[in-house]
């Protein structure tokens, strides 16, 4: 039980924080536990559900998988860093408008895995959002709100 | 223009902006001040003896606080009070690998999890039975003591009307078998669960649960703590479909934990141990023979179901009755005769999954369907649409029936997708199947049998016109929260979004008795718009008093409450609530629902089956298979689902998409499945979901019956449309190569093996599924065998011999 935190930078939505973290705990362990950015969620530790899944400089990454330690300078976008209250990102909104999350659990990592779609692809196929969110499992909706959302947003940024 | 203001909007659900900015707070994302995290040491053996268990290494083990086990908490308890059969954490006994028996406490999880294997069990191992086979045959094995013959958990039989004169007069009789293999709900989230007992002596449990009630009941119980001391809070669940509806151990020993160490407690389930936690859809064998007229008319139903239902009895009771209750419902059966038998096996205990006991008759009965119109030469469609069980009747097993939509869910399937012309049109390897089903709108009973209602609601109107609903249900997703204040806010005349919704809060909130049984929208929303009429009523008298309007000249709509004939006339819903304030005192209002009397029999087992109304629905599956390689895809199922009145069009769809996803994933792949007591597939990586790269285009068709008992109409549509999906993709296999698929999943190699390509000898097959109760492959002593093989082999590796390194 000695712990052996050691102190390290990490840029998270645009700030520059100071923790103490054990080394081998996980981005999604640090965000969620040192951090209290509880967004990101926790879904099968293996890298297959995409639940945890945030942006590193831009490129999405499964947090499950990322040891902090090794991320250096590297700029981290979570779900919170998405868009809230006033400035919401159009794919909140349209999620919202079309049933997009039902129990919302995966929802975070599939808002994310979208935003960094959007962001290289502003006018994607059925095709593209079909294999950009297929590292995110979504266990309610079938997909199909999914894409429309998607797609609705796509269409107003 | 809409008679409704609310109901019928695309409205986003009130509580999708906490979702969709991470805002939501799931039990995992609680973080109490001075909190411990707790682990579950778990069986590693099927069926052992525990003759021991020394925590004293784990207990000193720096950072660990706390640590209990089974015999803390010996009381038996269950979701079903009549075959309480478990232990919040193994007493004496394990049952399946991966069954909770000790619980760890400390200051960090990391901790908790190195202590665990400083825990020692010492196991004596007894036989395990893992098939139904076994569980029948043998006598001289008892998993719990208690059952009677063999392993039998619950044995029932039931008959009704003239069953040998019904098959007499038939002029054709089908006698098929099937095998539903058993799969799990895999929710993205894991169970978790926050224990906080204070100074007060008050324990609070936030906990990812369908069932806040129930789960309050059952605290009680085995902790030795008045309920009035209890606070249970139902958190947004990150998905349930019915697997976080049972009590579980790790609830109890968070709670016991934080009541030894008065420090609050979290125990957050991995992934591994959710497989564990399992309660999912049974391995279910069944026998259905059919007698029919030339015209395809039924005259008698024999239909028998074996339930493999793991270690304990979780819904088990209730499970098999509704394999044989809701299969009268949907076409006429003037003789029906169902016997059902549920066995013990040690392997994680089955429960309830979306569709609840009635996917893997309604599989068995709809493929069987499909080959009496292929053996009489009908259209599937026509057929089934010329045998409806009619509207406002009564079923055989004396089940009423209100509103029924099945035929006007056909009539749309074949507007949608033209199946009866393209049935048997699309060439080898594309085929087209179709299949119907029907579901409850809530269970016509409590589990607990009592007079009191099944949902009450509570609504109190402040000052400033702001509205809060406060009811028992639980949020899993299926969007509940979201029903209460759009129910509460077209009656009273403004919009969901103004409405605070507190839900699955046992001191905050009436009692509504869960989320499972799709009762919520039927039951709580009769609950919500009981209180919301009499706060409306209250309202409209201010109202008609200020303007001069007669009460029932007034419409509550947009904040406003207007004249019907004038709506230029209108007092705001602020000023009509100060005003109703100021003439009756607060503004509070509790309603409540319970079903009608006379909805089901009176026999021993009728309690199994009513509702205050079904939903109704079918499926269109059109199927490619690869003919060289048995790759299945499906590439389209469009449903069309009777949901009385759609609240919400976009929220029904969901449901209607995503129990279509739900269904495809069990009859494609999905499948909880053991080698030798162990879990082959307990992870995502070995047992897969469907991704959005898999999964087939889906459309949903709302069908609108108008219910008149349910609250502006509505009936559930979270589980029912799940069950015709299943037998559709089966039927559309057959369309597509010829080959009745009579067990499930069907995947790859089974359609190489039906194709005579998997082996050498090159033997096709019209048929793959089982001939009765035996295993289809192999003897029930094998997996025995291998367990014994895999045991030895692992102990060799542990202890090499003699002389070597």
């Amino acid at each position: 039980m000695t712990s052996t935190k050691e102190l390290l930078t990490l840029h998270v939505n645009g700030e520059a924080l100071t923790v103490a973290a054990e080394p081998h705990h996980t981005l999604l362990e640090v965000l969620r536990e040192e951090l209290g950015l509880t967004g990101t969620k926790h879904g099968c530790e293996l890298g297959e559900c995409g639940a945890c899944t945030v942006l590193v400089d831009g490129a999405p990454v499964l947090s499950c998988l990322t040891l902090p330690v090794l991320m250096g300078d590297a700029e981290v976008t979570t779900v919170e860093g998405l868009g809230s209250g006033e400035r919401l990102h159009p794919l909140q909104t349209a999620f919202a408008e079309e049933g997009a999350a039902q129990c919302g659990y995966c929802t975070p990592g599939m808002l994310m895995a979208a935003k960094a779609l959007l962001d290289g692809t502003p006018r994607p196929t059925r095709e593209q959002i079909a294999t950009a969110i297929s590292g995110n499992l979504c266990r309610c909706t079938g997909y199909t709100a999914i894409y429309e959302a998607i797609e609705k947003a796509a269409l107003r940024t | 223009m809409s008679e409704f203001s609310v109901i019928g909007r695309r409205l986003p659900k009130v509580n999708s902006w906490a979702h969709l900015t991470g805002q939501a707070r799931y039990a995992d994302d609680l973080f109490l001040p001075r909190m411990l995290y707790g682990r579950l040491l778990r069986a590693t053996r099927p069926h052992a003896r525990i003759r021991r268990i020394d925590v004293s290494r784990a207990a000193a083990h720096p950072g660990v606080v706390a640590i209990v086990t089974g015999a803390d908490m010996p009381a038996k308890m269950g979701i079903m009070p009549s075959t309480q059969d478990e232990t919040a954490l193994a007493v004496d006994k394990v049952r399946y690998v991966g069954e909770p028996v000790a619980g760890v406490a400390a200051v960090d999880e990391d901790t908790a999890f190195d202590a665990l294997s400083l825990i020692e069990v010492d196991y004596e191992d007894l036989d395990p039975i893992f098939t139904i086979e076994e569980a029948l045959e043998r006598e001289d094995v008892k998993i719990h003591d208690e059952s009677k013959r063999a392993n039998v958990f619950k044995e029932v039989h039931l008959s009704f009307g003239d069953l040998d004169g019904g098959f007499a007069s038939a002029d054709h009789v089908r006698d098929d078998w099937f095998f539903f293999e058993g799969n799990t709900h895999a929710p993205i989230e894991s169970h978790s669960a926050v224990a906080s007992y204070g100074a007060d002596d008050k324990l609070t449990l936030w906990t990812a649960t369908q069932v806040p009630h129930y789960l309050h009941r059952e605290l009680e119980k085995v902790l030795g703590l008045p309920r009035s001391r209890i606070r249970v809070i139902a958190t947004p669940n990150g998905g349930a479909f019915g697997g976080k509806s049972d009590p579980f151990g790790h609830e109890f020993a968070a709670a016991l934990l934080s009541m030894r160490t008065h420090r609050p407690v979290k125990i957050t389930l991995d992934r591994e141990e959710v497989f564990y936690a399992h309660r999912g859809r049974h391995p279910v064998k069944m026998r259905i023979r059919t007698g029919v007229k030339k015209d395809g008319e039924i005259t008698a139903v024999h239909y028998q179901s074996w339930l493999d239902g793991g270690a304990y009895a979780s819904y088990g009771i209730a499970t098999t009755y509704y394999t044989g209750a809701l299969l009268t419902v949907t076409y006429r059966i003037p003789a029906y005769k169902f016997d059902g038998v549920r066995v013990y096996t040690n392997k994680p205990p089955c429960g309830p999954k979306r569709g609840h006991g009635t996917t893997q008759p309604r599989y068995g009965f709809e493929c069987q369907l499909d080959k009496i119109a292929q053996d009489l030469g009908l259209d599937a469609l026509e057929y089934r649409k010329r045998i409806l069980q009619p509207p406002h009747s009564r079923t055989v097993n004396d089940l009423r029936i209100t509103s029924m939509g099945l035929g006007e869910c056909l009539d749309a399937l074949q507007r949608a997708t033209r199946y009866s012309e393209r049935h048997g049109e699309l060439g080898r390897g594309k085929g087209i199947g179709l299949a119907g089903s029907a579901y409850i709108s809530g269970a016509g009973l409590p589990i607990y049998w009592n007079e009191m209602p099944h949902s009450g609601a509570e609504i109190r109107i402040d000052r400033g016109g702001g509205v809060t609903v406060m009811c028992g249900t639980s949020e899993i997703g299926q969007g509940s929260d979201n029903m209460l204040a759009s129910v509460a806010a077209e009656a009273l005349g403004i919009l969901p979004s103004d409405v605070h919704v507190v839900s699955g809060d046992t001191s905050l909130a009436p009692v509504d008795l869960g989320s499972y049984s799709s009762r919520v929208t039927f039951m709580a929303g009769n609950a919500v718009k009981d209180a919301a009429m009499k706060l409306r009523s209250l309202l409209f008298a201010a109202a008609s008093e200020k303007l001069g309007v007669a009460e029932d000249r007034l419409i509550a709509a947009y904040h406003r409450i207007y004249d019907q004939n004038d709506p230029e006339k209108f007092i705001s819903f602020v000023d009509a609530a100060v005003l109703a304030e100021s003439k009756h005192g607060t503004l509070v209002a509790a309603g409540s629902y319970k079903p009608p009397k006379g909805i089901g029999g009176s026999f021993k087992g009728a309690g199994v089956g009513p509702t205050p109304a079904y939903s109704y629905q079918a499926a269109v599956a059109e199927v490619s298979v690869d003919l060289e390689t048995g790759t299945l895809t499906v590439d389209k199922v469009t449903t069309a689902h009777d949901c009385g009145r759609a609240l919400n069009p976009a929220n029904v769809e969901g449901q209607i998409e995503g129990s279509a996803y739900m269904g495809y994933g069990e009859i494609i792949a999905e499948e909880q499945i053991f080698r030798g007591g162990l879990h082959k597939k307990p992870s995502l990586l070995d047992y897969k979901l469907p991704t959005s790269l898999d999964t087939p285009a889906l459309e949903a068709i709302v069908v609108e019956s108008v219910d008149a008992e349910g609250p502006f109409g509505a009936k559930e549509a979270g589980e029912g449309p799940l069950n015709p999906v299943i037998p559709a993709i089966a039927n559309a296999v057959y369309d597509a190569i010829g080959v009745r698929f009579d067990e499930t999943p069907i995947t790859p190699e089974k359609i190489l093996e039906a194709l005579g390509k998997r082996d050498n000898r090159g033997v096709p097959k019209s048929r793959i599924g089982p001939d009765g109760l035996a295993e289809r492959n192999g003897d029930p002593k094998r997996a025995q065998r291998r367990l014994d093989a895999s045991t030895e082999g692992r102990e060799r590796k542990r202890t090499p011999p003699l002389g070597s390194r």
